[in-house]
């Protein structure tokens, strides 16, 4: 039971202090969680803690590779439309 | 007696021979003594400080506890002054190196900023100790810090341990609703919050944390990021409130949002405010608060006086090279800073005596049909007439009427010229002047080109080199007076002003 961080993690140190096991150290490029000390938080905190910080969509994974902030959860565009936004500012 | 010239003048009853006189405009003049005192020859207040005074940031406080829809985490915070994660982040110990460095090259450099690249008091830890280093090894500077509130009031007692000059406090709604617009979510207590309940914790957290350092005697300034359509109705209030509760000063900030920013309002094509949306917003709040112009969302890495940047300088391994003797070098600092603040004094005492001169010319101005005009400043500082239109990459602009010269604000361009012969991109770079200039009939400058000239006179901003060197206010007033002999300045509605 673990998560982990990947290359979209923007490296802001915001989970890093949280951890209640000192599962997440600074790495480059990105910021890494031992896997060894990771428990999801459980017994320490109803959320995990680096998720419920990280301010990026996508850069946490749960052990299945799925995002524990799936895109649109956090800025509120969701990806259809997002995609569009990007769409549109490339032809502008 | 009203002074006509508005700005750069205390009340006289202010017993302005010392601190107050010309120190940062209009809006100074009701502030009580000691804190006009604390405030004069802070580069980020006195516009004439600005000019002889330098600031600089620290970027120790990586961690952030909010999410705003106007940031990316990623990059440079052109709303807040903010690095991005992606500068250079020095640990505490790093940071005070640098500070003493730069400190004792910069002699100028007086006012040390937190600000980021998160929340200065969501990095606790790391803001404080940098802050205990500073005070016990550099006394002489000033240290600020700027927060989004959140975690404030749990840090205003050790606050007020250091040597912290002020704080400031972003705070854009004093309405959950409004609120919910803004932020998408905060980090509380071990959750993360979204939506309206997210945005009331904030806004309680904010006011409680004003109210504390009020109440401990610390400066609070309030910046509010100006929304269109957001929060533009609603900063009228947030001002009235924030001066209520103490707040020294409110300033009013674009929002800036690019769309290659990638951030929230930037990706849904949120705008920004036109020149004249912000000043009329400026103007309103000013009517119950001390408003602040000054500001330039200056780069919050610069390191230098205004409009320069030796960041290049202070790099890490160029400061681990250094070796400084700080004690040494706050004897220097400590003469540099009073021969600045005589120069400083100097130029107050010449600009007292002439305003009592044109206010005596001006008095002569005070007839009542004569409308407002906004001209427009090319300068580089000193309070003259000293820029180049092609080479000004900001102007001044102030407001003239029957009652005087006030200080409206900065609009930034791009030097349109910059140089000789490099004018490829010309065109579009003065097009951005143009639309900076908007609202404005005057543009005073130390030169201008040929080219420039008919655009400008086309867009009805009348360009005038004549005045070169000249003190603004002198130039403006003149030029005022050259307008309404021209019978440029009759009121539309002049039957009104008379009965009025
Ligand atoms: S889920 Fe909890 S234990 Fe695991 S890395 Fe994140 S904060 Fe640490
Ligand atoms: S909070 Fe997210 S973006 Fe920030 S360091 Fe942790 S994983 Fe990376």
């Amino acid at each position: 039971m673990a998560f982990e961080i990947i290359e979209s993690c923007v490296n802001c140190w915001a989970c890093e202090p949280l951890c209640p096991n000192k599962a997440i150290y600074e790495a480059r490029p990105h910021f890494m969680i031992d896997p060894d000390k990771c428990n999801e938080c459980a017994g320490d905190f109803e959320e995990s803690q680096c998720v419920s910080i990280c301010p990026i969509e996508g850069a946490i994974l749960n052990e299945l590779g799925e995002a524990l902030n799936p895109p649109g959860s956090l800025t509120g565009i969701l990806p259809a439309k997002f995609a569009e936004l990007v769409a549109r500012q490339q032809a502008a | 007696m009203e002074l006509p010239v508005l700005n750069n003048v205390a009340p006289e009853a202010g017993g302005c021979s010392a601190g107050s006189c010309g120190s940062t405009d209009d809006q100074m003049g009701h502030l009580p003594e000691h804190i006009r005192e604390k405030v004069f020859n802070h580069p980020c207040y006195s516009e004439e400080a600005h000019h002889y005074f330098a600031r600089m940031h620290v970027a120790v406080a990586p961690a952030c506890n909010i999410q705003c829809h106007y940031c990316n985490r990623k990059y440079d915070c052109a709303n807040e002054s903010r690095p991005g994660v992606v500068s250079e982040l020095h640990h505490p110990v790093q940071a005070v190196k640098k500070v003493l460095a730069v400190a004792a090259t910069i002699p100028q450099m007086t006012v040390l900023g937190i600000a980021g690249p998160g929340d200065p008091l969501a990095n606790p830890e790391r803001t404080f100790e940098t802050f205990r280093m500073l005070s016990e090894q550099a006394p002489d500077i000033k240290l600020c810090v700027s927060t989004n509130g959140l975690s404030l009031p749990d840090h205003v007692d050790e606050m007020a341990k250091y040597n912290i000059d002020h704080v400031t406090i972003t705070i854009n709604c004093v309405d959950p609703d409004v609120g919910a617009l803004i932020y998408p979510w905060i980090f509380w207590k071990n959750k993360r919050i979204k939506g309206r309940e997210a945005a009331a914790i904030l806004i309680e957290q904010q006011q409680k944390g004003l109210e504390m350092l009020v109440a401990r005697g610390i400066l609070v300034k309030v910046n509010s990021v100006m929304i269109p359509g957001v929060n533009d109705k609603h900063l009228a209030e947030v001002s009235r409130i924030v001066k209520a509760k103490g707040a020294f000063l409110h300033n009013v900030m674009p929002l800036i949002s690019e769309a290659e920013h990638g951030t929230f309002y930037g990706m849904t094509g949120q705008r920004g405010p036109t020149n004249e949306e912000l000043q009329t917003l400026q103007d309103e709040c000013s009517g119950d608060m001390n408003m602040m112009r000054h500001c330039r969302q200056c780069r919050a890495d610069a390191v230098g006086l205004l409009g320069e940047d030796r960041g290049d300088e202070f790099t890490m391994d160029k400061i681990e090279k250094m070796d400084i003797n700080y004690p040494e070098a706050m004897k220097m600092r400590a003469e540099v800073h009073a021969a600045i603040n005589e120069e400083l004094e100097s130029k107050r005492v010449a600009k007292n005596a002439k305003v009592q001169l044109v206010s005596i010319d001006g008095l002569k101005l005070n007839k009542p049909e004569t409308r407002p005009v906004l001209m427009a400043i090319a300068t580089k500082g000193g309070g003259v007439i000293n820029e180049h239109f092609g080479h000004a990459s900001e102007f001044l602009i102030y407001e003239a009427s029957p009652s005087g010269v006030r200080f409206i604000g900065h609009r930034k361009t791009v030097a349109y010229c910059e140089g000789g012969d490099t004018c490829g991109d010309g065109e579009t770079a003065l097009d951005k002047s143009i639309k900076a200039l908007t609202g404005c009939e005057v543009v005073l400058c130390s030169k201008i080109g040929f080219e420039p000239w008919g655009p400008l006179e086309s867009a009805g901003i009348q360009p005038n080199g004549e005045h070169a060197m000249e003190p603004i206010e002198d130039a403006i007033l003149a030029m005022y007076e050259e307008m309404r002999v021209a019978g440029k300045l009759v009121h539309k509605s002049s039957e009104q002003q008379k009965v009025a």
